[in-house]
Order: C-alpha cells, then sequence, then structure tokens
C-alpha cells in the first residue's frame, strides 16, 4: 500500500512559472483522476511524479522516501502512445521487464528460462483479454488493445504507482467502456495507487476515488509565466455524495470544456 | 469527362511499357550512331558495334588471360568488390556504434558529435593522396577512403535516427527497469538496424564512387582500375560493358540490402496495410 505526498511543488521552464504550489496527500491505494484545461500543467506534474522532469522546488516523495532523480520500476507508466516496443511481439513487450531484471548482461532469455518468462506473460496477456495476441506485433493490433498491452507490460513489474498520461485519449467510445472494467479491475486487484491525467471529465469521475483538477488562477496575458497552475479542486469522490458530483460535475464542466487530445 | 492529367495513371502492361521505352530509344540511338560512324570508317573505336563489343565480352569475361592465367574480368571484380565489402563493412561498425552512442548517450555526444559533423565535411577525394603517404599504394588506402567517404554520414544518419526515437519508449523502457546498456541493447540497436540497413543502401553509390576514384588513380587491378588502363587504348568496347557490369553489381547489392530488411526485421512490415 502506497502513499504519495507532494510537497510545495513548483516547476519552471525558463524563468516562466509552469506549476506553483502544489501540495497534495494521496492515501494509498487511490485512483486520482487529474484534470484541467490544455497547458494547465498536469502532464508536467505527471511526468514529474515519474522523474522524467524534476520540480524546479519542493519535494515529492513515495512511501516517505523522496523520488530518485529518473524512472525507476517502483512507477509504472502508460502513455497515449508509443508506450509499447514496435519491434517485439505482444509476449516479448510484456517480457521485457522480466528479461531485463534476470539477465543484467544481455537483457534477454534463452531456452528453459525464456519459455517459462513467456509462459507467465501469456498468462498476464490473457488477464487483460490479449490471450489470442501474444505473437503480433504492435502495428498489428488495434489502439485499445496497444493499450492494454501496455497495461499488461507496466504491471508485470507490480509497480507501487502507475502512471496513465491520457491512456485512453485516442480509443473510441465504445472500446473506452471495456477497457474501463479492465482498469477497475487491475486497481481493486493490486492495491497500487493510480494517477491517470485525462481530458474526459465523465471517465475521470468513473474511475477515480479521488478528482483533482489543475487551473490558472490568473488568466491575464502579462500574468502567464508569471503565476502557474495549481490545484484549484479537489474532491474525494469515493467518499462524495451523489449531489457533490454532480455539483462538481457542473462545475468542472465550465472550466474543463471537453477538449480534444 | 476528361480527366485532369494529374490523375490519368497508366495501367500494369503501360507502366512497364513506359518503363522499358527509354532504354529501348538509348540502345536505338547507340546503335544508329555506331552504324554511321562505322559506315564512315570502320576502324572507328568511339563506338563499337554490338559484334565488336560481344567479342571483347567474351575476351574479358570468359577467356583465361595469357600472361596471368585469369580471367580479367572475374579477377577485376573480386578485387573491387573485396575493397568494397571490406570499406562497407568497417564504416557499417563505425556508424553504428557511433551513430548510437551519439543519439542516446549525451556525454558522448557533446564529446564526439562536433568531431563527426567537420570530419563529413571533408571532401573525402581531397584526403586521398594523404592516405596514399600514409597507408600506402595498397589496398588500405582503397579501404580507408571508402570509410572516410561514407562513415560519417552513417554516424549522423543514425545519430538524428536514434534522436528521432520516441522518448517515451526510452522512460518505458526505464521504468521496467533496463539498464543504459540493455536499453541499447534491447530497445535502440533492434529498431536502428533495419535504419543503418537502409542508409547504407543509400550509401552504396558514393562508395562506388570513392572505389573507382582510388583504383583510377592507383591499383593493380579492380574494375575502376581496367577502365581507366584501356581508356588509353580508346577500347570503348571494354568499358562500356564494364560500366554495364559495375550498374548491374550495384543493383543487386541494393536489392540483397533490400532483402535483407524484410527478411530480418518482420516488424517492419507487420501491420501495413492493416
Amino acid at each position: 500500500m502506497t502513499q504519495v505526498t507532494v510537497r510545495d511543488v513548483w516547476k519552471e521552464y525558463d524563468g516562466n512559472v509552469v506549476i506553483e504550489r502544489v501540495n497534495l496527500d494521496v492515501a494509498a491505494h487511490s485512483f486520482v483522476s487529474i484534470v484541467g484545461p490544455s497547458g494547465c500543467g498536469k502532464s508536467t506534474f505527471l511526468r514529474m511524479l515519474l522523474s522524467q522532469e524534476i520540480p524546479t522546488r519542493g519535494e515529492i516523495r513515495v512511501d516517505g522516501a523522496p523520488l530518485p532523480p529518473e524512472p525507476t520500476e517502483e512507477r509504472g507508466v502508460v502513455f497515449q502512445r508509443y508506450s509499447v516496443f514496435p519491434h517485439l511481439t505482444a509476449a516479448e513487450n510484456v517480457a521485457f521487464g522480466l528479461e531485463v531484471a534476470a539477465s543484467p548482461l544481455l537483457g534477454r532469455l534463452f531456452g528453459n528460462r525464456r519459455r517459462a518468462v513467456l509462459e507467465q506473460c501469456r498468462a498476464a496477456l490473457d488477464a487483460v483479454g490479449l490471450g489470442a495476441a501474444c505473437d503480433k506485433y504492435p502495428a498489428q493490433l488495434s489502439g485499445g488493445m496497444q493499450q492494454r498491452l501496455a497495461i499488461a507490460q507496466a504491471l508485470i513489474k507490480k509497480p507501487k504507482v502507475l502512471l496513465l498520461d491520457e491512456p485512453f485519449g485516442a480509443l473510441d467510445p465504445g472500446i473506452r467502456v471495456d477497457i474501463h472494467k479492465l482498469m477497475l479491475k487491475l486497481f481493486d486487484e493490486t492495491g497500487m495507487t493510480v494517477f491517470m491525467v485525462t481530458h474526459d471529465l465523465r471517465e475521470a469521475f468513473h474511475l477515480g476515488t479521488r478528482l483533482i483538477a489543475f487551473d490558472r488562477y490568473k488568466t491575464r496575458p502579462e500574468e502567464i509565466g508569471v503565476y502557474g497552475a495549481t490545484i484549484t479542486f479537489d474532491l474525494p469522490l469515493d467518499r462524495a455524495s451523489a449531489r457533490e458530483k454532480g455539483e462538481a460535475l457542473d462545475e468542472l464542466q465550465d472550466k474543463v470544456a471537453v477538449q480534444p487530445a | 469527362m476528361a480527366r485532369r492529367l494529374i490523375n490519368r495513371h497508366p495501367g500494369r502492361m503501360g507502366i512497364a511499357y513506359l518503363g522499358l521505352l527509354p532504354f529501348v530509344i538509348l540502345i536505338f540511338l547507340y546503335a544508329t550512331g555506331s552504324a554511321l560512324r562505322l559506315a564512315d570508317n570502320p576502324g572507328d573505336k568511339l563506338l563499337p558495334g554490338f559484334p565488336a563489343i560481344a567479342e571483347a565480352i567474351v575476351r574479358v569475361a570468359f577467356t583465361p588471360d595469357r600472361r596471368t592465367g585469369e580471367i580479367v574480368l572475374w579477377a577485376d571484380t573480386a578485387a573491387s568488390l573485396a575493397r568494397l565489402g571490406m570499406g562497407l563493412a568497417v564504416a557499417t561498425a563505425l556508424g553504428l556504434v557511433v551513430g548510437i552512442a551519439n543519439g542516446i548517450i549525451p556525454y558522448v555526444r557533446a564529446g564526439l558529435s562536433p568531431l563527426v559533423a567537420v570530419v563529413s565535411m571533408v571532401p573525402p577525394m581531397a584526403v586521398l593522396p594523404i592516405l596514399f603517404i600514409v597507408f600506402g599504394l595498397g589496398e588500405l588506402s582503397k579501404v580507408v577512403l571508402i570509410v572516410i567517404g561514407i562513415a560519417p554520414f552513417l554516424m549522423r544518419d543514425l545519430q538524428a535516427r536514434a534522436e528521432e526515437m520516441p522518448r517515451e519508449q526510452l522512460i518505458k523502457a526505464q521504468t521496467l527497469g533496463a539498464s543504459s546498456w540493455q536499453i541499447v541493447l534491447r530497445v535502440v540497436l533492434p529498431q536502428m538496424l533495419p535504419r543503418l540497413i537502409d542508409s547504407v543502401r543509400l550509401s552504396l553509390g558514393p562508395a562506388w564512387l570513392f572505389l573507382i576514384s582510388a583504383e583510377a588513380i592507383a591499383a593493380e587491378g579492380g574494375l575502376g582500375y581496367r577502365i581507366f588502363l584501356v581508356r588509353r587504348y580508346l577500347a570503348m568496347d571494354v568499358i562500356l560493358p564494364y560500366v554495364v557490369w559495375i550498374t548491374l553489381l550495384a543493383i543487386a547489392s541494393d536489392l540483397l540490402l533490400r532483402a535483407v530488411n524484410r527478411r530480418l526485421f518482420p516488424w517492419l512490415e507487420a501491420g501495413r496495410g492493416m
């Protein structure tokens, strides 16, 4: 069970403030949906959780320990695109994380050990509904299947924290419904903490146990760059009443008008 | 309604005929020119007739040389291909290692990238005299010329390709626990190999250029050496078949590399046509 704390985090690019004064305490096994208008720094915040970027000020801790300065195994990720390796089959994509752990020099297993790992990966692919696509290359899979593969690939390492950057933004609505079900099932089974950036408010409400919104509180042109975005809205979805959720949806819909990715 | 010119497409046969037509015209023009000149002067050497060319081909390609006992064309071909192959192999290996290192490891890029950029601007033919002085007139200087001529291009091209790789893949590999070495070995290298082979295909033209230039200046055998040697006797009947033969070799090596790419990297083709 993993807690994440964010203390007074700022991010600046070339002196322009993108994010400021972000404070957040995330309880173990939370599913945090992050919404906000385009360019409000929600993806930047996710990249900082990933250590793809380093906060200019402030500190992020996972289970009390400061984040290492580079991506590590404890934090898995699924991006909107390019999350899987195009030159590996589905099973090999999932096996990657296990193979590099078992073989430091070649990053690859052979013979019986490889067969055992691939067997394990088949089971993992079965669990995300890709059992029949083990030997296909990503380019042969549909968008939804590729994202299922990316999820299986990340989960095989049993990360404490899973980071999702608009993972379902490019999928058709019907396919989204299925993958939402899968995501909730995996969330319940694993006990990990999930952060998901999304443009889709309904998705944010449906999946999240907690909803946070990023926004700028100063929006005059001369103020952009001097003031950044911060958390303007924070709702515990798992404890909120239906009425609170309804009001929140109304309020956010004005600000976070659903925008194409 | 009549379609615009840009919307009209020739059929399958049309494409074949239209593609062949320029070749037929060229051969016809040559034959006419040759016949006219030969009618004027039966001893003309500039545009030899097809029988004379056939005779020359039999002489160089199928008859052992009286002094050496070798068949000249095959000996030349073997010598040239050995130089070309060696030069390409060394350049490819250098291009792969330096290109990937420059593309992926910031400290290597900072140290090596400016050097590669400058070296790639040096006209290779300008350093040929230096190569002859340093490495002598033997095989080494010719191989080194090919390497100097194409390795910088391969390095820079591969560096650009490596840098173009989606950041997401490198991040993802790190979250799966891969080290820098494992990322290079299992993520970058396999995706760079087909690009490398494509770049080598583009380098074949320059490689032949450097090979023939070096052979023309100093060699004791080789395709380039031969055509420059017989030039002294205006032996067009030998030069023309040699040029055609070199062209065929270049086409064959291009096709071979393309087949290698398709064979070794099935994931490139996978998903096309979906």
